[in-house]
């Protein structure tokens, strides 16, 4: 009987919650929010609250069409690849407490790994596709891979270092006994954001995709259903990763001091918290989004190797100095 | 990656009209560019021979549809020349303002078109919010936003009432602090000198081997402009700066069309508070006498030629159009090379190109075996029948 409840417990964490519908709706949510804040500061209205379940709906209606030249294999399997790969990422963030659904020592090295998936995934989407766009599109996206993995890498992993554990539950339980060391970590904080920036490839660091120069790149060949599955692979790879950074770098769904009372209102109060501290990333991440330019590529690997990197080392040597003073122990 | 040619355009999402540029690239760097245009050959220079002139100031205002208080004035003064009407001052103030105006609201538009090549569309849709506030004044002198057709042969067709002083005075204020503040941002924000400085370099000998004009030219530090070399219209009587840089790049463009800007807003102050009253239009005869005349004008993207020639008739026997976007076009060629694919829009954008303007002959290549022949009706029917029968009635119809 256990064993049958622990099935259906898996299937529910896989499929509803957190798993692939509340990862959809809150999605498609994150995209609106985004929209949104683009448009008002820019002073524009915006775009309604379903638009983005609307211009998916719609996208899944259209032709599906596979360029005669392309590799048809590829080019169909590349955006389930991807957007596999994201969805499994979820299971190991914590999102209503400080457990994930699942945790091991090192999950967050998994975590990193599947959220590099994707690029991966447009990579060959682009390169498969044979068009000249999409190919210089992909290549971009290889070079920018380049750039910006090193210091999300280096920040992500600055949380693990100074808290002595690599899962993201451990970090999280003892960032819960020892929240002031958060203040240590702003610096990675800030480096992992806008790494972060260059990862979703959003405007200033949009140049693998760039709609003037390449017409869209690596995903100019796509439509209707494939599409809309590497867009919302996007969305979710943005909440993903604001929800990773959240939990290394905000306390995730704690909030400090822990509330008395019945077990599930933490949970569900944790969950606000949750919801509300992956907006907050998402709101810097369309701030950064509205006032720059984009920049060119050879201008983006200068900008990592010559701050992004050489920041994230001065926040790891820190780490080590305090921790071999022993003051965080 | 090995070298490539890559097709930018006749569709492509950085160019707004058809256009066709074969750029050959080694990895993100151009090493060749060449350019294809004429792909929207609209034959208004022959229209124009079977128009009156009355008609054809409609004709021509509608050859651009940023600029097109440009093309009707070029076209009216070479007229008034060739029938020798002097216009009164207040036509002629009235001229004037409108064409100021006109520039600002086509410079606001280029600052914002440039933001948007290089990803920049907060700027985008603050140039453009700020861009109707000229728009409300021209539609409020003439009627009109975009095709103005307050121009006429002798003068202007519509009068400015006393209320619109304050009016006008007001949203020019306001745009002055507009532009001051767009000034600001481009020469500060660091994202954008990213971009624009130091790219798409056009050295001023370059420049003036390849005859370019307006900002672009300017910004290559060449001192021309038509309102100063032979003034027309009230310029003479304006007090104004030639704005020029030094710097040769796309930076330089930019900031020489902001203090252009903001020497417009200065020059409608003036045209307001000096307004002259009197009549707006003098009388005139529909006939021309004949002669042959080529009026020029600043465009706010350069210089703008006419050459009208008449015989004595209703209409004219040539109208020849030379719109300014089509001398800078070699300049273009010549900065994309040396630089990466990336800034291939913004230094198209650089020009303020206006495609359609420029198009004004088609030319076929015969060179390469390619039998020029004229398709009558009869040809065309039967190969359409022909097609049908090979291919079938099933086109996709959505």
């Amino acid at each position: 009987m256990s064993e049958i409840v622990n099935i259906l417990l898996a299937v529910l964490y896989l499929l509803v919650f957190p798993g692939f519908l509340f990862l959809f709706f809150y999605g498609l949510f994150c995209e609106y929010f985004d929209r949104k804040l683009y448009a008002r500061m820019q002073n524009r209205v915006g775009p309604p609250l379903f638009q983005p379940f609307a211009d998916f709906v719609k996208l899944l209606a259209k032709e599906d069409i596979i360029p005669e030249k392309a590799d048809k294999g590829m080019f169909s399997i590349v955006p389930l690849f991807a957007f596999a790969g994201v969805l499994t990422a979820i299971l190991y963030i914590p999102i209503w407490r400080t457990d994930a659904v699942l945790s091991f020592e090192g999950d967050l090295v998994v975590v990193l790994f599947l959220l590099t998936i994707p690029s991966f995934a447009l990579f060959f989407a682009g390169w498969h596709s044979t068009n000249l766009f999409s190919q210089i599109g992909a290549v971009r996206t290889v070079t920018q891979l380049f750039g910006y993995e090193i210091p999300f890498f280096f920040a992500c992993l600055a949380p693990a270092l100074i808290m002595g554990t690599w899962s993201i539950s451990g970090i999280l339980s003892q960032t819960v006994i020892r929240p002031e060391v958060l203040i240590l970590l702003i610096l990675a904080f800030i480096i992992a954001v806008i790494s972060l920036q260059a990862k979703l490839e959003r405007v200033p660091f949009d140049a693998p995709e760039a709609e003037t120069e390449i017409a869209g790149g690596s995903l100019v060949e796509y439509t209707g259903r494939r599409l809309a599955i590497f867009r919302l692979m996007f969305n979710i790879k943005m909440v993903i990763c604001a929800a990773l950074i959240t939990a290394l770098f905000l306390g995730g769904p704690v909030l400090f001091p822990a509330v008395p009372g019945p077990e599930f209102i933490g949970y569900l109060l944790g969950f606000v918290v949750f919801l509300l501290k992956t907006l907050f990333v998402v709101f810097l991440l369309t701030m950064m989004r509205t006032v720059f330019a984009r920049v060119r590529i050879d201008q983006l690997l200068k900008f990592c190797y010559g701050w992004l990197i050489p920041l994230s080392i001065v926040q790891f040597l820190l780490l080590i100095l305090v921790r071999s003073m022993g003051w965080f122990a | 990656m090995p070298k490539v040619t890559i097709p930018v355009g006749p569709q492509h999402p950085a160019l707004k009209e058809p256009i066709n540029f074969m750029v050959s690239v080694d990895g993100e760097t151009i090493v060749d560019a060449d350019m294809n245009l004429a792909y929207s050959h609209r034959g208004i220079e022959k229209l124009a021979e079977s128009k009156t002139y009355l008609q054809n100031i409609y004709l021509v205002e509608r050859i651009c549809g940023i600029c097109s208080h440009t093309h009707t004035t070029c076209f009216v003064q070479g007229v008034e020349e060739l029938m020798g009407i002097e216009v009164p001052e207040r036509g002629l103030y009235i001229r004037t303002l409108v064409a100021e105006l006109e520039r600002i609201h086509s410079h606001l538009l280029w600052t914002g078109v440039a933001g948007h090549e290089i990803g920049f569309d907060t700027l985008f849709m603050y140039t453009w919010r700020d861009r109707e506030l000229a728009l409300d004044l021209l539609e409020m002198i003439t009627g009109n936003r975009v095709n103005y057709g307050i121009n006429t042969i002798g003068g202007v067709r519509r009068n400015i009432k006393a209320g619109m002083k304050d009016q006008i005075l007001k949203h020019i204020g306001k745009l002055e602090e507009r532009v001051q503040y767009y000034t600001d941002m481009a020469t500060t924000e660091s994202t954008v000198l990213l971009r624009a400085e130091g790219v798409g370099h056009l050295p001023e000998n370059e420049a003036r081997k390849f005859c370019a004009v307006g900002p672009t030219a300017r910004a290559s530090n060449i001192p021309t402009d038509v309102r100063k070399e032979d003034p027309y219209a009230a310029y003479e009587e304006l007090d104004f700066e030639l704005i020029t840089s030094d710097s040769c790049d796309i930076l330089g463009r930019l900031i020489v069309r902001m203090q252009e800007m903001v020497e417009s807003c200065k020059m409608a102050r003036q045209l307001i508070e000096n307004l002259p009253s009197g009549p707006i239009r003098a009388p005139m005869s529909r006939e021309v006498p004949a002669g042959e005349v080529v009026s020029r004008y600043e465009a706010p993207r350069g210089e703008c030629l006419y050459y009208v020639k008449s015989n004595g008739t209703f209409y004219p026997e040539r109208l020849k159009v030379r719109a300014s976007t089509y001398a800078n076009w070699p300049a273009v060629v010549y900065s994309l090379k040396g630089y990466y694919i990336a800034d291939i829009p913004l230094i198209i954008a650089a020009i303020d190109p206006c495609m359609s303007c420029t198009s004004r002959v088609a030319i076929l290549d015969t060179k390469d075996g390619n039998e020029r022949k004229v398709l009558d009706m009869d040809y065309l029917r039967t190969y359409g029948i022909k097609w049908y029968k090979e291919h079938g009635r099933g086109v996709r119809r959505r």
